[in-house]
């Protein structure tokens, strides 16, 4: 795309300054009674065709979810979910799973194709030839409850990488799902995984074996389609001994009036000297201005950086859902393992977000960074909440936060909530936090150069964030800084 | 929320007939008020977010016994005066000692009482006061300190007056033992009227060894336009239990300058709760503290910018040595309307030892956007260049150790604006460190 179409486009989007995401595909599904009970986790895990193990694994989840109660701690306010008032499995109707993307129904293509995620094997994003030799992105596209196609399978198979849904997995490498599956996240440990565990349908899967540097990113694009349906996917990726992957996630959904609930786990293992770079690109429908609809995103996001020299580096940007509730941490247990948290969250009219990161030092030399971003507008509430934790034996150990918030408008909150734990002299923490709103200077320097107010906010705004932005892959980079934008239409002037 | 306990309270048995002020009607509807909401409440455990890294677990074995009749006899030099001519209220014991204590000289319009003397001489004032800026409601530790209000404190300044020395409220601790341990609840009610200005020094001292707690609830009140200058020095034994509570309610322009210096205490904790009622407040809320051994200092602050045009500072930093734990919870509330509020908040901790602990909870809560708000928080160990830069110079390591912590607590101490008071506990922290 040439300079000037792009801006042209972008000027659009910003005019516009609708959910562009917000269509529903009408496409014939499959869904599992409404309601959760025994029966249900039986259904979904008969439908998957699922080992004993697992169903059981299953039950104990469910069975203990019923003892549990929901977290209120977190500083998010909402009615109270019914959990028995949706739909726990979701599936495009096929009369057989497709073989290859040919077999793929056309209206599941047209649906990503509209997202701007084709899944077709070739060089997806103009401008990137010369990035590397294989200037591409393996997608692994989830639509309600079930994956729908996964490309470059093949070429990732020659290297001995293993990427397609959960559900494949557990049907082809049954022992290494098995040997990791619920190791970071176990099924007790919090309400939403604990539900997620029960009643999860599909995720991803990614297995890089030793050595091996992952040749392309990996990346799985999250629909949310039916109506009344929650999303409950599971994603599990191991980087063995010195292996290195990227992989991005991306999430969309229709815009309704009712609130949709997505309690997703991700599960992250790195082994000796591996490292996984994991970004997101958060757009679930947040509602409307009056808070009307919206997802109610409560994601448990866990790395266990397992392995010497391990590196684990969270990337987020976090503009979609109603409410966000998720916590992407690191088990910093290698010795000399990293862990990184680069987090943007934007909040306009009435969303709420309550997000963070755990750094969790264990092993010797662990260190850690969190930079994080927040914007807040409109009558949003966004609050970072992390935890930094040095072990006794966490010998120095090492942490840097830094947490920016910014505030546009004066409905508007932004809360800071950090702990910061050490129980080993060696180890040295830092942590700043500043709260500021866009300065009338700033404004007045873009605004005297020309600059539409909006404009000029979304510029400053991309300014705040860059420190973040730049750590993700670059084509999630220039859709993130659109994103950035969009999400702040209306909440200047 | 805390557990409930229906168990009795694990204090002394509540002499209703002893206790001064017995005679009214209020007090006693206060106390049992107190008591109830105590019994219901419970002490607070880690299970209470607030309460989530200092638990009171060691006070619920202990069994407290009532304080002696009689009181002991003590020396009046031995009690560290801050400046040779301040006014001076002394408590023994959680009881007040006229005979240790010095108000000549006071300016007109201001009252300095004890509680049970202002109880006998102006309970109308004290009504007026009493509970009125600190509500109890789920706090466990004001509703016991209503529970066995027996003695404190009374100072109220007129409309403008100033008073030019500074005021010395000194609780010294002579008794109690492990067999029989001795608590108090002082509650002092301290009122600035509109442009008052006072320096109010607390001093709590006691000795190693003497197991007792001191539940201490403050009430200040400083009125617009007002100065008080609020200073503290926790000295206890380190067998000793020191849990403070400080409620202050500032009005439009006033200022607050405040210091707590944690030394003392086998358990301390200082929650001090800020209100700024008006717009134009200076609010300084600072600390420090040097623990070692297994003391545990907890300093919980609350600063809540409820208008305008307000600035608050607050700067923490202190040294941790042996299995020591501190803890630092400290937040500012930014309300909707308090826009152009300038809040700054530090915390920086010094961990001398492989078994020492920090846990820091900096919070930031806000609801306006034209403020200027930030915090920062370290921890760590001694600068490895710092020490080399001495150790260069021919200082043993030791010595370099000593020096750098000892160069720490002073510039943390440096936020003491009244200069006898910043000298005097520079010379504690001094003789503490040294003592170790």
């Amino acid at each position: 795309m040439a300079a000037t179409e792009q801006t042209i486009d972008q000027v659009r989007e910003l005019t516009e300054g609708k959910y562009k995401y917000g269509f529903f595909t009408d496409i014939e599904s499959e869904m599992a009674p409404k309601g959760l009970s025994e029966d249900i986790v039986r259904f979904i895990s008969a439908k998957k065709g699922e080992p004993d193990w697992l169903l059981d694994w299953r039950l104990r989840a469910y069975r203990h979810w019923l003892t549990m109660a929901e977290p209120d701690w977190g500083k998010l306010h909402y009615p109270p979910i019914d959990y028995q008032d949706a739909y726990y499995y979701a599936a495009p109707k096929v009369k057989e799973k497709p073989k290859s993307l040919d077999e793929v129904d056309p209206e599941l293509l047209k649906t990503y194709e509209k997202l701007g995620i084709p899944l077709k094997e070739q060089a997806i994003l103009a401008g990137v030839e010369g990035a590397g030799d294989m200037p591409a992105v393996a997608v692994d596209a989830v639509f309600d409850s079930v994956s729908v196609a996964t490309t470059f399978k093949k070429k990732l198979e020659e290297k001995g990488i293993i990427f397609c849904s959960i559900s494949e997995a557990i049907q082809t490498h049954p022992e290494l799902v098995r040997q990791y599956l619920g190791t970071v996240v176990p099924y007790s440990d919090n309400y939403f995984a604990t539900l997620n565990s029960a009643v999860f349908t599909d995720g991803s899967f990614v297995y890089i074996p030793k050595g091996v540097r992952c040749p392309m990113e990996l990346s799985t694009y999250f629909r949310i389609n039916a109506k009344n349906t929650g999303q409950f996917e599971r994603t599990l990726i191991i980087a063995d001994e010195g292996s290195y992957v990227s992989y991005l996630e991306g999430c969309t959904a229709p815009q309704r009036d009712e609130n949709q609930l997505h309690a997703a786990v991700v599960e992250l293992v790195a082994l000796n000297d591996a490292t996984i770079k994991y970004s997101t690109v958060q757009n679930w429908y947040p509602g409307d201005e009056n808070g009307k609809g919206g997802i109610y995103n409560f994601v448990t996001k866990r790395a266990a950086c397992r392995g010497k020299n391990s590196k684990v580096s969270w990337t987020q940007v976090e503009t979609g859902s109603a409410i966000t509730w998720k916590y992407p941490s690191c088990i910093l247990q290698g010795d000399n393992s990293v862990g990184e948290f680069y987090s943007v969250a934007i909040t306009n009219n009435m969303q709420q977000a309550d997000t963070g990161t755990k750094m969790i030092h264990i092993g010797k030399n662990t260190r850690s960074t969190i930079v994080s971003k927040g914007i807040s507008a409109g009558k949003a509430q966004n609050t970072y909440r992390g935890l930094v934790r040095i072990l006794p034996k966490a010998e120095g150990a090492r942490n840097y936060t830094q947490c920016d918030s910014l505030l546009i408008g004066d409905k508007c909150g932004a809360h800071t909530v950090p702990y910061i734990e050490s129980k080993n002299r060696s180890a040295r923490i830092e942590h700043e936090a500043t709260t500021a709103k866009i300065s009338e200077d700033q404004l007045f320097y873009c605004r005297q150069r020309g600059l539409a107010e909006e404009d000029a906010v979304s510029l400053i705004v991309n300014g705040f964030c860059k420190e973040v932005l730049k750590e993700l892959p670059m084509e999630f980079a220039v859709e993130a800084q659109k994103l950035v934008a969009i999400s702040l239409e209306g909440s200047v002037g | 929320m805390t557990t409930t306990t229906a168990s009795p309270l694990p204090f002394a048995p509540f002499q209703q007939a002893a206790l001064p002020g017995a005679d009214l009607p209020w007090l006693a509807d206060l106390r049992r008020a107190g008591r109830d909401r105590f019994a219901a409440l419970g002490l607070p455990t880690p299970r209470n977010e607030a309460w989530k890294f200092t638990t009171l677990r060691p006070l619920e074995k202990l069994s407290f016994a009532p304080v002696p009749a009689d009181a002991p006899a003590v020396p009046v030099d031995a009690i560290p005066a801050v400046a040779a001519d301040s006014h001076r209220l002394v408590f023994v014991d959680g009881r007040f000692r006229p005979d240790l204590s010095r108000r000549q000289g006071l300016p007109a319009g201001v009252t300095l009482l004890s509680l049970g003397e202002a109880l006998s001489t102006v309970p109308a004032q004290v009504e007026a006061m009493l509970g009125r800026t600190a509500a109890v409601d789920g706090h466990a530790l004001l509703a016991l300190n209503a529970a066995y209000l027996a003695d404190g404190v009374l100072l109220h300044v007129a409309k403008g007056v100033t008073v030019d020395r500074p005021i010395e409220l000194v609780f010294l601790a002579a008794g109690g033992s492990a067999d029989a341990p001795l608590a108090w609840h002082p509650r002092l009610l301290l009122a600035l009227e509109d442009n008052a200005e006072a320096t109010l020094v607390e001093q709590h001292l006691g000795r190693d060894g003497a197991v007792y707690l001191s539940n201490v609830a403050a009430e200040v009140v400083a009125g617009p336009g007002a100065r008080l200058h609020h200073y503290k020095l926790q000295e206890e034994g380190r067998d000793a239990f020191h849990l403070a509570t400080l409620t202050t309610r500032l009005g439009r322009d006033a200022t607050y300058d405040s210091f707590v210096l944690n030394l003392g205490a086998r358990l301390a904790r200082h929650e001090a709760r800020s209100l700024l009622d008006g717009t134009g407040i200076t609010c300084r809320v600072s600390g420090a503290y040097a623990i070692a051994g297994s003391q545990h200092s907890d300093i919980t602050t609350l600063i809540d910018h409820a208008h305008p045009h307000c600035t608050s500072r607050e700067v923490v930093k202190g040294v941790i040595g042996g299995q020591g734990r501190a803890v630092f919870q400290g937040k500012i509330i930014v309300r909707p309307d308090a826009q152009k509020t300038d809040g700054y908040q530090l915390n920086r901790a010094l961990l001398l030892s492989d078994t020492a602990e920090i846990d820091s909870k900096p919070e930031l809560e806000i609801y306006a956007d034209d403020v200027k708000c930030s915090h920062g928080a370290t921890a760590g160990e001694l600068d490895d260049d710092q020490l080399f830069y001495l150790r260069a110079r021919g200082l043993p390591l030791e010595q370099a150790r000593a020096l750098l912590v000892a160069a720490f607590l002073d510039e943390a101490v440096d936020e003491v604006v009244s200069e006898p008071v910043r000298e005097h506990f520079r010379s504690r922290i001094h003789a503490v460190l040294e003592r170790r």
